[in-house]
């Protein structure tokens, strides 16, 4: 009953959302072939789709924030790069005995850097509902203090696009310190397993791949049912005309926040399931160009209608993939020619050209 | 003089039986040389002084040719050669004549040999040598040598030097080198007017001697003396060291308001977001190296031509980017900001694929490279000065432009009301593409300032757009003094910051400052006043 009241009148959602169950379904099926035969994925193209899948839930995240409350955050790659280091913390801290150093409890890089013990903000993260819950709580608090002080004083519009960018650069240049202890330039990698299972396995990346398809299903729904709320009502109205929102009576500062902080979570939800899957995360994950790379997906595929996010991230992304391994001179000139078409052709994106209709 | 006299004497006595042996066409040196063909080190020591006092133009040359071995006796010509090694034997070429004698064996050279006493003594006479050179530089560095192996004579030495150096510079030096020489003065009160002597110096050594007395001297008197001169020298220095770090500080502020104040124009003044900025600079620093390959002979000329190059081209880029994308985004700044970044891309890649994907050499000319050395513990280098008056001048251009031409009238005219100004006759249109054209210019020539500072390769635009966007941001969009200021003042707070924190460190705490000053004042520094600056 829910489900139907947050997708009426939603058909490119309820489009997306059934072929995204059906590759869910079907990929690990294919997977599951003979490898001579004509439709079995191979398992590196299984990850790379769940790769495509946990950009996709971090552009679901990005259109919440640009498309229904306008704010044009370039620094979103941050709440995902923050997800992904609690993730990778975890899956340190799983490595054990097993580096290279072979240090029971501490990792490699510290051991490395003459540590004598575990630095206080690692504690907990051996165990993985601590680090799951980490994965939320980081970026969110982030989110919410940044929010809360950017908001309060009223910074809108390029100002606040230009300070999200600062965020994330500080954070980028932070977490390149080794003293910082998240391990560098180098960043995490070298994991062995999560959760028991071993991350070189077939089956744990399957897994994974379901996993990061199940989050982006449910980021979906998430996204649209508070979009479909009274909140998301009053976020179209801020968007819109922040002023009058305001002198209505609205707490604009406080819808702000809220939608921010959850759409930062969701980014960190993205992270830590694109952690595992790629099996490195370091501080480059901050790079204000990965924040407005995001951006540029969502442009692509439409603001403001939340598969088109999807549609745009994973489009995009297949694109560079093939491009760099067919023309690898030519992806800048794609990618660069892509986004000046983009805004301005397309200013509503992709979804743009069925959903015209629909409103007209 | 009794004792030169006996000498002198002697030698007349001793010298015919050697005289035959050595034919240099000089007297004193005739004998000079005879003393240090004998086997006693005692008497060629007295040879090595005669050599010294001669007064023969080649003296320093000998002498130096002694210390290394080099100078040799000939003895079948009996004259005096440079032995010379080359790959097929060893050849004796004339001191005086510089006449090529051929090839001899090495039994054919009789060497002058010196022991360790006579390598000091010789060195000594060099460095007294080189005090009496022309030329003040060699002087000075002399007068340095000297200051830093302290000696008893040499309270006398620079005495008499004293009286007829005219080099304000070497002045300064001698007097320090005296007093420092009366540090050691064997009276306290001597030792305390010395003291009152070098309280301006800066020198090191003075530094050393003083804290030496504070420590160690025997007399209390001359201990507090020494002890409260060395507080009130460190102060200076701590002084000048303060000084050093603003230097530093407003240089790397130049480096930030040069690249920010092309982007003060289009984003402040026309509300462009454009993130190929920092690509038109990195256009900037390639005319330059273009420029540089066309003429290799000529660096200095090809940097000063390169500034008007690279503002055309990074200027003409900028126009074709207006006309082509921006004027069809007007109102939608962050869409531009989606678009221009797609240009930046693309002006990379360009750069990648045309000239290559790794960095290009751009050399520095000469008046670039080097120091202004102000006293000894403040030393300012050049191309970092230069920044910083190239950065002021470009600022008074751009804003001369701004404030008193036409283009600049009818630029803020459209900045300000851009209906307005189109019901009077403004080409706003024409007035855009300009505008933009001048912002893109600045940034060309900001390329060509970074060029000498940094290196140049396709990224180079890229690691100072969000410095850039910063210094608009926190200087106020739309002020060209908040640029100034506010980018000189970053440039300061990081250096001042850097030796207890670390750059990186000091870049971050920059950065969150400037996102929590943002929450105080977040039109930045100065607002731009008046409805324009409303929505």
């Amino acid at each position: 009953m829910f489900l139907v009241r947050i997708l009426s009148g939603d058909t490119g959602g309820k489009v997306f959302l059934l072929v995204l169950l059906a590759v869910i379904v079907a990929v690990p099926v294919l997977n599951g072939l003979p490898a001579d035969h004509p439709a079995y994925v191979s398992t590196y193209t299984v990850t790379l789709l769940g790769k495509y899948l946990t950009y996709a839930l971090l552009a679901v995240a990005v259109d919440l924030v640009w498309g229904y409350l306008g704010i044009l955050s370039l620094g979103h790659a941050a709440f995902f790069a923050l997800g992904g280091y609690a993730m990778g913390m975890y899956l340190m801290r799983q490595i054990g005995e097993r580096g290279v150093y072979g240090h029971p409890e501490l990792p490699d890089f510290m051991v490395f850097l003459n540590w004598q013990e575990l630095p206080w903000f690692w504690y907990g993260f051996d165990q993985f509902w601590f680090a799951a819950l980490m994965v939320f709580l980081a970026p969110g608090m982030l989110a919410f203090v940044f929010g809360w002080l950017a908001f309060r004083s009223r910074v809108t519009g390029v100002y606040l696009s230009i300070i999200t960018q600062a965020l994330t650069y500080a954070l980028m240049l932070a977490f390149f310190r080794n003293e910082m202890g998240f391990g560098g330039n180098n960043g995490l990698t070298d994991f062995k397993d999560i959760l028991g299972f071993s991350l070189q396995d077939d089956a744990t990346r399957i897994g994974l791949f379901v996993a990061s398809g199940v989050a982006l299903a449910l980021g979906y729904l998430a996204c649209r049912a508070l979009v479909t709320s009274r909140l998301g009502r009053v976020a179209v109205a801020i968007r819109d005309t922040e002023d009058r929102t305001r002198f209505i009576g609205y707490k604009v500062e406080h819808v702000k926040l809220a939608i921010f902080t959850f759409s930062a979570m969701l980014a960190g939800l993205a992270g830590a399931l694109y952690v595992p899957q790629v099996g490195i995360i370091n501080p480059g994950e901050f790079a204000p160009l990965n924040s407005i790379e995001v951006v540029i997906w969502v442009a692509m595929g439409g603001r403001a209608t939340l598969y088109g996010a999807v549609l745009g991230a994973i489009g995009v992304n297949y694109a560079k993939t093939w491009f760099t391994g067919a023309f690898p001179e030519f992806w800048l000139f794609a990618l660069g020619g892509l986004f000046v078409l983009v805004t301005l052709l397309l200013p509503r994106g992709i979804a743009g050209l069925w959903r015209r209709r629909e409103v007209e | 003089m009794l004792r030169i006299l006996v000498t002198t004497l002697l030698l007349c006595l001793v010298s015919p039986s050697f005289a035959a042996n050595i034919e240099t066409g000089d007297a004193t040196l005739d004998a000079a040389f005879a003393q240090l063909l004998e086997r006693d080190f005692a008497i060629k020591a007295q040879g090595v002084d005669a050599l010294a006092r001669s007064g023969h133009p080649q003296t320093a040359e000998l002498l130096s040719g002694l210390l290394e071995g080099r100078l040799r006796y000939l003895k079948k010509q009996k004259r005096l050669v440079w032995m010379e090694q080359r790959d097929d034997g060893r050849f004796a070429i004339d001191v005086f004549s510089e006449q090529d004698y051929g090839k001899f064996s090495s039994r054919k050279f009789r060497k002058l040999a010196i022991n360790n006493a006579m390598r000091g003594q010789i060195r000594a006479h060099l460095a007294e040598l080189e005090l009496a050179s022309p030329d003040a530089d060699v002087r000075l560095a002399a007068v340095n040598q000297l200051l830093d192996n302290p000696a008893p004579g040499h309270a006398t030495l620079f005495e008499r030097l004293l009286a007829d150096e005219q080099d304000p510079a070497v002045q300064e030096a001698l007097r320090a080198g005296l007093a420092l020489a009366r540090l050691s003065a064997s009276d306290p009160d001597q030792r305390r007017a010395a003291i009152a002597a070098v309280a301006d110096s800066l020198e090191p050594a003075v530094r050393n001697g003083l804290s030496r007395l504070a420590d160690s001297d025997p007399d209390d008197g001359v201990r507090a003396d020494a002890a409260a001169a060395l507080a009130k020298i460190e102060d200076r220095v701590a002084f000048y060291g303060h000084v050093e770090t603003l230097f530093f500080g407003l240089s790397a502020g130049s480096v930030l308001v040069l690249a920010a104040i092309g982007l003060a124009i289009t984003f402040g003044v026309m509300g462009v977001i454009n993130m190929a900025h920092g690509e038109l600079i990195m256009l900037g620093a390639y005319t330059t190296y273009l420029m540089q390959q066309l003429m290799p002979d000529m660096i200095g000329l090809s940097i000063v031509l390169s500034i008007p190059a690279a503002f055309l081209v990074s200027g003409l880029v900028g126009i074709m980017i207006e006309r082509g994308v921006i004027r069809f985004l007007y109102g939608r700044p962050l869409e531009t900001l989606l678009a221009t970044f797609g240009i930046s891309l693309i002006l990379q890649q360009v750069v990648r694929s045309v000239i290559s994907p790794q960095n290009v050499p751009v050399s520095n000319p000469e008046f670039l490279s080097g120091l202004w050395q102000i006293n000894s513990v403040l030393a300012l280098t050049y191309n970092r000065l230069y920044i910083f008056i190239f950065c002021l001048l470009v600022f008074a251009g751009l804003f001369f432009v701004l404030k008193y031409t036409r283009l600049g009238l009818q630029v803020r005219a459209v900045s300000q009301n851009r209906a307005m100004a189109r019901a009077m006759g403004v080409r706003s249109a024409r007035v855009d593409a300009l505008t933009f054209g001048l912002g893109s210019g600045i940034a060309g020539i900001a390329g060509v300032a970074l060029s000498q500072l940094t290196n140049v390769g396709p990224n180079l635009g890229q690691a100072y757009i969000v410095d850039s966007f910063m210094v608009v941001v926190f200087g106020g969009v739309g002020n060209l003094w908040g640029t100034l200021i506010g980018g000189l003042g970053l440039g300061i707070a990081n250096k001042i910051m850097e030796p207890w924190a670390g750059a990186v460190l000091a870049k971050i705490l920059v950065l969150v400052f400037i996102i929590l000053f943002i929450q105080k004042r977040p039109r930045g520094l100065f607002p731009q006043k008046g409805r324009a600056a409303e929505g």
